[in-house]
């Protein structure tokens, strides 16, 4: 499943997923930073769990649900997470924005209340060159406390 | 016009036009400067820049900005493109402005080098100080010809017409109106004005000065934002491409037998170019991977320790940037003398966009998407390249991934025009993360020596100051120094033959962050020395009023309290000009004396840009200088032996990350009636110099080689 959609891919089960998305698919959300795990601007959902798609075969996705940026707001009504971002400007570039939505997230779905520490600490390894990284913080905050008064 | 002759002069640094003389200017910058548009009398270098830009020029034709759509809508054309630093925003405030017309009515195209007028490139903070005007400009005259256009239309005299947002009406009968969109019908409108309008006073604005969200967030955020790498054409091959193991290296042999045996590949081995090409990016590597090659490796004779020596040995002799008084009264009224040499390493861009294009060659046309910062510069270096007419070469330039100067450099976009020729298909080059390290045009290492002495009462006397390979900007000081001179040698960022192993650079503010990070340390040096608090040194020994008004309003914020330093307290500050924009920033770190890591908890930054156009924005291009500011300041340094390059992805190559988040404070001066300066760059010129001295407040120890490392800080604690 991709973004709630069945997918059929064949071909090389080796093949990591970033490129499966980015060429077969067209789903150009997922962006090439690194090539080696270590930037997230590839990050997209595996079960819920935010993965490096640069790094993970699609035999690892079979019969699993991938969710990326394209995904994730439903039926035109943008994610919360989505809305923050906007409203707190955290991004410049916007090249990581996706990796990072998408990586806090995740992040929520465990932890729907982090403290600030905990927010930090869960996108530590997502690279910004710009330094949006305050505004980011502050975005994951003003979500994770919209999603509370929603619940 | 070849590359270097418009970027050489583009990163040189100069104030904003406004309050300068002819003969200010030209003092200014040396002579031979160049500027930028050409709207209006005011500018009395007209002839003289358009020689050097042989031709090239901003239009006065109001129509090559904009165009009013039949369905109301606007666009506003620019050769500036979006890397980040919010321009997308501005331009479109300044253009609703001074048309009237509602912000979300504007549409931007930016960097499409068939619509938009020429532009020298997006660089050195000029796209708000320089296109700004021109389009603003453009705007009142085409708003003051629509009204005229209204009066026919309405029968109505043009002094009983107001607009609001692109609506023409008449005052004493409200009723009686009619649309921009109307009037224009999408065409181009050939009615000019014998006088020109005037543009808005800062009293009339609605728009400009407004703190306004950024524009493209949504696009951002849905992945519906384009780079370059996201286009996808019929039969788009992916190309990689064969690179040296390390630079100066010369390819003996090649086979790229294995390569061609996967399905599918296509090998194109053309003079210095061999690549491999394949409907699948990952196919595409397997196959480099295959091909064999043996390579003559030159000897090294230079390394990041030896570098410094050999940039000293190699320097030519300077060129004055500028003086006063006279050196040797100086020593003489001296009391205490301090001679210091600041150090820094090559540091890379490393936008997290790679260098990507994608070009179509048809018929002897080529249209290239690319990540650059230089579109019109990309058009007339493929046009060389394949051999075509540059009008021929349309770059269009989608979002840009981050660009920081590094994407001045349009290899990448080269390479894909000939591929794609070669290949006859369309050809995508994206650079690996490898590729863009190894192939970035870095901030070079350089080398500051000072002298400098003050007397018994803690006045600075004199300032003997040479800059080597760093280039000019930032290094002429600013306090009141009776004898000085300031000398920079080694032909600035890019650098001389023989100088650097690889290519290097300009650099966000580039040579600001050497100068600032060497002045600023010297002056904390000879405060200390003075038994003075840092803040009261600068004042004791400043006279330019915005200096010290930026000092005075980051001291406020902060809450700076009068102490010599080392207090312990870990505080430091640090000033500077960049861009015609004066910054003073504050920090406080903490500093493990033992593991030598330092964490910056605090930092303040005051900033008079003059007129800001989106408050907001400038905020977040502050905060984005100083977070990226900890990275050269802290960690970020190129290793390299000869040609070979170590670091070559982010696992050595260290950039900030969250943790490293200081709380941050911005102050932006209220200058909305001083001209407009630049924004996107000046605040990163103090991260240096104001974290070395506060790591001195903190714990005595003095650093003068960036990044502060925490080796250096652990080696330099135990000297002391």
């Amino acid at each position: 499943m991709l973004n709630g959609k069945p997918v059929r891919l064949t071909g090389d089960r080796e093949r990591m997923l970033l490129w499966a998305l980015r060429s077969d698919l067209s789903l150009t959300g997922a962006k090439y930073g690194c090539g080696e795990g270590y930037c997230g601007a590839c990050t997209v959902l595996v079960n819920k769990e935010a993965v490096r798609s640069c790094q993970f075969p699609l035999k690892d996705v079979e019969g699993k649900e991938v969710l990326t940026i394209e995904g994730l707001a439903k039926n035109g009504d943008l994610h919360l997470l989505q809305k923050a971002f906007i409203e707190h400007d955290a991004l410049q570039c916007g090249f990581c924005t996706p990796g990072m939505i998408l990586n806090a997230y995740s992040l929520l779905l465990k932890n729907p209340q982090p403290s600030r520490q905990e927010i930090i600490q869960g996108m530590e390894e997502n690279l910004c060159r710009c330094g949006a990284h305050t505004r980011i913080v502050q975005a994951i905050q003003a979500a994770a406390k919209e999603m509370k008064r929603r619940r | 016009m070849k590359k270097d002759e418009y970027l050489d002069l583009d990163f040189k640094d100069f104030p904003s036009p406004a309050p300068l003389s002819r003969r200010d200017f030209l003092k200014l910058t040396g002579g031979g400067i160049i500027i930028f548009f050409s709207v209006g009398e005011a500018w009395p270098f007209q002839e003289e820049s358009r020689q050097r830009r042989r031709g090239f020029d901003y239009p006065e034709d109001f129509n090559a900005y904009l165009r009013i759509h039949e369905d109301g809508r606007v666009s506003c054309f620019t050769g500036k493109i979006e890397m980040g630093q919010g321009v997308i925003t501005s331009l479109a405030q300044e253009l609703a402005e001074e048309l009237d017309v509602s912000l979300d009515t504007v549409d931007m195209v930016m960097g499409d080098t068939d619509l938009c007028p020429w532009d020298m490139g997006t660089f050195g903070s000029l796209t708000t100080r320089f296109f700004g005007p021109a389009l603003r400009a453009a705007a009142a005259e085409a708003r003051a010809v629509l009204i005229e256009l209204a009066a026919d239309y309405l029968k109505s005299p043009i002094e009983r017409l107001g607009v609001k947002d692109g609506v023409v009406f008449d005052e004493s009968r409200k009723e009686h109106k009619v649309t921009y969109a109307k009037l224009a019908q999408g065409k181009m409108i050939e009615r000019h004005l014998k006088k020109k309008p005037p543009v808005k006073k800062s009293s009339e604005f609605t728009v400009i000065g407004k703190p306004t969200r950024r524009t493209d967030s949504l696009d951002k955020v849905t992945g519906k934002a384009k780079f370059a790498g996201d286009i996808r054409l019929p039969g788009m091959l992916y190309a990689r491409i064969l690179r040296p193991p390390i630079h100066g290296a010369k390819l003996k042999s090649v086979d790229t037998s294995a390569a061609n045996d996967i399905k599918g590949v296509q090998v194109i081995q053309a003079g210095d170019l061999i690549s491999v090409l394949h409907e699948c990016p990952d196919e595409a590597e397997k196959a480099l991977r295959k091909i064999k090659t043996q390579f003559d490796l030159p000897e090294a004779t230079v390394d990041d320790q030896t570098i410094f020596d050999h940039l000293l040995k190699v320097a030519p002799e300077g060129e004055i940037v500028d003086q006063g008084g006279n050196l040797e009264s100086g020593w003489k009224l001296a009391s205490a003398i301090f001679e210091e040499t600041y150090l820094n390493s090559y540091v890379a861009h490393s936008p997290i966009e790679p260098h990507t294009a994608i070009a179509e060659v048809k018929e002897n046309k080529a249209t290239v998407w690319a990540s650059t910062q230089t579109p019109f510069g990309a058009k007339e270096e493929i046009a060389e390249v394949l051999g075509i007419p540059s009008q021929n070469v349309r770059i269009i330039t989608p979002f840009v991934g981050g660009g920081f100067g590094g994407k001045t450099a349009n290899k990448q976009a080269v390479e894909a025009a000939r591929l794609a020729k070669l290949a006859a298909k369309p050809v995508q080059v994206a650079w690996t993360r490898t590729e863009e390290f190894f192939n970035d045009t870095f901030r070079p290492a350089a080398v500051v020596k000072i002298k400098s002495g003050i007397d018994d009462s803690g006045k600075i006397v004199f300032w003997d100051y040479i800059v080597y390979f760093a280039g000019e900007r930032g290094s002429q000081h600013f306090y009141d120094i009776p004898h000085h001179r300031t000398v920079s040698t080694g032909g600035g960022w890019r650098g001389i033959p023989g100088a650097h192993p690889f290519g290097t650079g300009a650099w966000r503010a580039p040579g600001n962050n050497t100068n600032t990070h060497a002045r600023e340390s010297q002056i904390d040096i000879m405060a200390s020395k003075a038994g003075l608090d840092p803040f009261e040194f600068r004042l004791k020994n400043l006279k330019d009023k915005r200096m010290i008004r930026v000092l005075e309003a980051a001291a406020d914020k902060f809450g700076w309290t009068p102490a010599k330093a080392p207090s312990g307290r870990g505080y430091g500050l640090s000033c500077g000009i960049d861009a015609g924009t004066y910054v003073a920033t504050m920090a406080e770190v903490e500093v493990d004396r033992q593991q030598g890591k330092v964490q910056v908890k605090q930092v303040v930054c005051a900033q008079d840009m003059g007129l800001s156009i989106n408050p907001e924005g400038a905020k977040l291009q502050m905060e984005g200088c100083i977070t990226m500011g900890l990275g050269y300041a802290l960690t970020e340094e190129i290793h390299f032996k000869g040609g070979e390059i170590f670091d070559l992805n982010f696992d050595t190559y260290e950039i900030p990350r969250f943790s490293w988040l200081p709380k941050i404070e911005t102050v932006l001066i209220d200058a909305q009636e001083s001209p407009v300066q630049g924004g996107g760059e000046p605040a990163i010129i103090n991260m240096g110099g104001v974290i070395a001295n506060a790591i001195y407040d903190a714990i005595g120890v003095r650093l003068y080689q960036l990044p502060m490392t925490p080796e250096r800080v652990r080696s330099q604690a135990l000297k002391t």
